[in-house]
């Protein structure tokens, strides 16, 4: 077994961690405050080709595997988890299932617009009364002619307000539960689309959210993505990649709470000599160290799952289970560590803690990532 | 447009810490990088070449095996070749200028050649004009802005209380400084398409200077201690501030 990055995996990380601390890093604790989305941003890391990390070479993409894309989204958020999930949700959840399930004029047609970053990226799954219990969508989609005409909503949206193409699950057959779900490739200039304003958050605050809605919505028939019926399963194998693409990010927050406790540690005296002097905080740096370290081996591992082409829901939900609630601990300790001062808007951490929350939260809750891991065990 | 620039790799010198016991410099573990100051050149070519429209960016390096990994990144950035070749034991700028000087003469076809104006571990600036020296060619120090044509480079020259603009036909030498450009970030692509590109080893041999020996001798090399004063001023602030702005014009802090 061979744990070692390879050249250019090394190349790329250090190439992405270079940008994340340049452009990525002076912007972070504005998008927070202003609730600012990061489009210029977004452009640089289409120019470095970011924004096609797994999209395929011959559809404009860097054709990269599941663990350096994985690599990509941790040194992003590690600066800005806003940022992070937005790059998340563009490569994981909008290009994979297009790469997966779409037809061959659907990938010409769509993915280099999304590597080339002319249109950014989400996914429209989540519905007010449809959660974790997605089949329970009241979303329709009915085929008129040539088009289908599409009605409903769809809540929490990232980049909702921004995004240009995104994948719609919709009921195209009420009686066949959860078979009876397609999925569609949106396009914002659709008749019928629309997006709400951005829902006020705790964190990832750059990163718009919101509702979309659908009007008799004009979905040409050529849009739906995979057969009809087939959306659930869609859904279920494109957030199974999504997890990691979270996961990443969850690493990404909580190694950035550990590099800033590490230099404050070392600064901030008390009783005439560094705090990182007292082994309550040595003891509480040595156990953030030996989580995040933890966390990103099962990312790791959970990506290579993936990248050997079988099943990898069990290891994608462990790596977010554990990677988020990693997230949610270590920035906790990492306020701890800041005293009263991390508590304040001025030192990072506090935002770092608002961030980690939505990682146990959002692409499956932390419990539904325990049903999944069981239900790979117990059956 | 043939440009050839010399890039060495040095360690990341924000990471050397001086060992207090010692007062010397501990350089063990610490990462390497390209020079900053090399990267511009690189930067500069790449442009040069890019304005021009066509020709060859060939790099030069003076250094250990593992300078491959960091000239790896410089062909992602847009060099098209790299050449590394390993230093003897005991070496000194006459035997690296002597080394990079008989590598140009071996690639033979050269319009211009671009070095950073001095490393960012040693800064004694002699590389260029040595290697201009013993080329026999011109050479423009300091360059922070190059207008590069078909048949001649114009450079705009920092010498501190004055800027110089400067001429030369090919083929010339110019030193860049840090302020001439920010380099490139690769982009995933280049990164990997940079795997394709060639990184020759060559030898002192090959460059026609075996045998070279260093004819200065480094004695040592100490950190220079930094002691802060840490005056406290006790008084109410209408009296620290003036004694206090007394005492930073006396050590020369304010004018």
């Amino acid at each position: 077994m061979k744990l070692e990055m390879s050249e250019e995996q090394v190349m790329i990380r250090n190439m992405i961690r270079e940008f994340a601390e340049k452009e990525i890093a002076p912007l972070a604790a504005e998008l927070d405050e202003k609730e600012i989305y990061p489009a210029e941003t977004l452009k640089k890391l289409a120019a470095l080709g970011i924004l096609g990390t797994i999209i395929p070479t011959e559809y404009g993409g860097a054709g990269l595997d599941n663990v350096t894309y994985a690599m990509v989204i941790e040194e992003i958020s590690r600066k800005c988890a806003s940022t992070g999930v937005v790059t998340s949700v563009h490569n994981s959840l909008t290009a994979w299932p297009l790469i997966k399930y779409g037809t061959e004029e659907q990938k010409k047609k769509y993915l280099p617009i999304l590597a080339s970053g002319e249109k950014i990226g989400a996914f429209g799954g989540t519905e007010a009364n449809a959660g974790t219990d997605l089949g329970a969508m009241a979303t329709t989609a009915v085929l008129k002619d040539d088009k289908y005409i599409i009605n409903g909503s769809k809540m929490f949206i990232t980049s909702g307000p921004r995004a240009g193409i995104i994948i719609v699950f919709a009921v195209t057959d009420k009686e066949a539960g959860a078979r009876g779900i397609s999925a569609f490739i949106v396009e914002d200039t659709f008749k019928g689309y629309s997006a709400g304003p951005p829902i006020e958050k705790m964190g990832i605050r750059g990163s718009l959210t919101s509702e979309l809605i659908f009007e008799d919505m004009e979905v040409p028939k050529e849009n739906l993505l995979g057969k009809e019926g087939a959306g659930f399963k869609i859904a279920l194998s494109t957030l199974d990649g999504g997890r990691i693409g979270i996961a990443s990010q969850a690493v990404g927050i909580a190694q950035a709470a550990l590099d800033e406790s590490v230099e404050y540690a070392m600064q901030r005296q008390q009783f005439g000599k560094p705090i990182a002097k007292f082994q309550a905080i040595q003891w509480m740096i040595a156990e953030m160290a030996t989580k995040v370290e933890a966390a990103r081996y099962l990312v790791y591992h959970a990506s290579y799952k993936k990248d050997l082409g079988g099943r990898f829901s069990k290891e994608a939900a462990m790596a977010k289970l554990f990677a988020s609630e990693t997230a949610g601990e270590v920035t906790s300790m990492a306020v701890q560590v800041h005293g009263g001062y991390g508590y304040t808007r001025e030192y990072t951490v506090e935002r770092l803690f608002r961030d980690a929350k939505i990682t146990e939260l959002y692409e499956g809750t932390s419990e539904v990532m325990k049903m999944v891991i069981a239900g790979s065990l117990l059956r | 447009m043939n440009i050839i620039v010399c890039a060495k790799q040095v360690v990341d010198v924000s990471e050397v810490k001086v060992d207090p016991s010692t007062n010397k410099p501990v350089l063990t573990g610490i990462p390497k990088k390209i020079s900053d100051i090399d990267k511009n050149a690189v930067e500069e070519a790449i442009k040069i070449k890019e304005k021009i429209g066509s020709g060859k960016i060939t790099t030069i390096t003076v250094g250990p095996p593992d300078a491959k990994e960091k000239i790896k990144e410089l062909l992602a950035m847009g060099v098209d070749e790299g050449i590394l070749i390993p230093a003897p034991e005991e070496f000194d700028y006459h035997v690296v200028s002597s080394l990079l000087a008989g590598a140009i003469e071996k690639i033979g076809e050269y319009d211009l050649i671009l070095c950073g104006e001095a490393s960012i571990d040693m800064f004694s600036g002699q590389m260029g004009p040595r290697i201009a020296g013993i080329l026999n060619i011109p050479q423009i120090t300091y360059a922070l802005k190059t207008d590069a044509s078909d048949d001649r480079i114009v450079a705009e020259r920092n010498l501190g209380d004055k800027m110089v603009t400067t001429e030369s036909t090919y083929p010339a030498l110019v030193t860049v400084t840090k302020e001439i450009n920010e380099p490139r970030l690769p982009s995933l692509m280049q990164i990997l398409g940079a795997a394709r590109k060639p990184i020759h080893d060559w030898t002192a041999e090959d460059v026609g200077k075996a045998g070279l020996s260093a004819m200065t001798r480094t004695l040592d090399v100490k950190g220079v201690p930094m002691e802060r004063k840490n005056i406290n001023f006790e008084e109410d602030l209408d009296e620290a501030v003036p004694k206090m702005v007394e005492m930073l014009a006396k050590d020369g802090v304010l004018n």
